[in-house]
């Protein structure tokens, strides 16, 4: 079972920068990624905005893999800044996973 | 068993911290390229490398060592390499690269020194005040400290009065002119790319090249600067004909570089993928980020030829 925290979004939300819910799940950017990672960034971003926490700490190989090369956001019809956001979810992770 | 995320990050963050570098080098190593060119100290126009050029060969010897112990048990020992890195500079010991690899880099700086002399810019340089950007640290998430280094490299320009930095690489070019104004208050420092610079003083070529060449896109320039027309026009008005890959421009394919530090395997990967693409137009290519260059060339199996565009560029315009 999935537990789901509706506060998990906030604590990621270090700034206006995590525009996660402009996305639409069209898919584009998991077709585009270079290193073809699946995950990346649609279902991740859907398992933070639905406060799925376990299911992002489940990822964070994933979540370090991304190449920040903005392949998906010049892609991406909504304009969501994918790789901000991963770069905010890494923040967390370092903070509150690793501690460093 | 993949390198520990959390340790790896911890030793890179520590570094930055403590000795200004995510891999600390001399400043013997660090300002060797700038030997015999009489460049002034400081000065309102900087040429500003960000160290990157320099780390390359250490960033590959170092990754040489982290794909031998990716994947082995090994890699629970790094939580202790951590502990240790704090007091000893690791780097010292398990980063240790050819000369030949060394000279390679350094050649590249003096030789964008020299085409920016050649255009006519009058610039200086900040020698061992010359700090590291950060660029790595702050792809993997860590603001704080982040933010605390460009603090310090900030305040660096201002002792020396600078008001514009060339930059030779796309990763310092985008932390100075994008990332640090996030940071820091009343940011007013005019940052521009040395081969903007060439372009914008009209440089004009000695030489006709008379060959065809691939064109690898940085990532970075392409769609976090927006450098793409520069590069062509220097390469064009030499007599280059390019030739672009399936993915070019604003669609570049990235190297897989920035994947480097916490995985390898994956980098090479995509640099395999990327140099698919490439051979498969030109059997000559250009990179203009030294990363890219690094990562693409340990793809190449000999089937291409991969240079830095100052090494063409030199060969033209001076």
């Amino acid at each position: 079972m999935t537990v789901a925290n509706p506060n998990f979004v906030e604590e990621v939300k270090k700034s206006n920068e995590f525009n996660a819910s402009a996305c639409m799940n069209c898919g584009v950017c998991s077709a585009v990624c270079p290193m073809g990672i699946e995950l990346l960034p649609r279902k991740l971003f859907r398992y933070v905005l639905l406060g799925f926490k376990d299911k992002v700490l489940e990822n964070k190989e994933t979540i370090y893999s991304c190449l920040l090369c903005r392949m998906c956001e010049a892609n991406c019809p909504a304009k969501v800044h994918i790789a901000e956001n991963v770069r905010l979810l890494r923040y967390y992770l370092n903070k509150n996973v690793f501690r460093v | 068993m993949p390198l520990p995320i959390g340790d790896t990050i911890g030793i890179l963050a520590d570094n930055l911290k403590i000795r200004k570098s995510v891999l600390p080098i001399s400043a013997k190593n660090a300002t060797k390229w700038a030997e015999g060119l009489d460049l002034p100290k400081g000065g309102e126009t900087v040429l500003y490398t960000g160290m990157m050029y320099q780390l390359i060969p250490y960033i590959e010897a170092m990754n040489k060592a982290q794909e031998k112990i990716e994947d082995t048990r090994i890699v629970d020992l790094i939580k202790y390499g951590r502990i240790v890195n704090k007091a000893v500079n690791l780097t010292d010991f398990m980063a240790r690269p050819s000369k030949e690899l060394r000279d390679s880099f350094d050649k590249m700086l003096a030789n964008i020194a020299k085409l920016l002399q050649k255009a006519g810019v009058e610039f200086g340089s900040l020698y061992e005040d010359d700090l590291y950007s950060g660029a790595l640290v702050y792809d993997l998430g860590m603001d704080d400290i982040l933010e605390e280094h460009a603090r310090k490299v900030y305040a660096v320009f201002k002792k020396y009065q600078v008001k514009n930095v060339i930059t030779v690489d796309p990763h310092t070019t985008n932390m100075l002119r994008s990332v640090y104004p996030k940071f820091i208050r009343d940011y007013d420092l005019n940052v521009r790319s040395y081969m903007e610079v060439l372009v914008e003083k009209n440089i004009q070529p000695k030489n006709q090249l008379d060959m065809e060449l691939v064109l690898h896109d940085s990532c970075v320039y392409a769609r976090y600067e927006n450098v793409l027309s520069q590069q062509r026009t220097l390469l064009q008005n030499a007599g280059i004909t390019l030739k672009e890959p399936v993915d070019s421009g604003t669609f570049t394919l990235c190297c897989g570089g920035p994947a480097e530090s916490l995985f390898p395997k994956k980098a090479r990967e995509s640099a395999c993928k990327r140099v698919d693409q490439l051979k498969a137009v030109c059997s000559k290519g250009a990179t203009m980020c030294p990363i890219c260059l690094v990562n693409l060339h340990k793809a190449t199996q000999g089937e291409i030829e991969l240079q830095d565009i100052s090494d063409y560029l030199v060969k033209a315009y001076l």
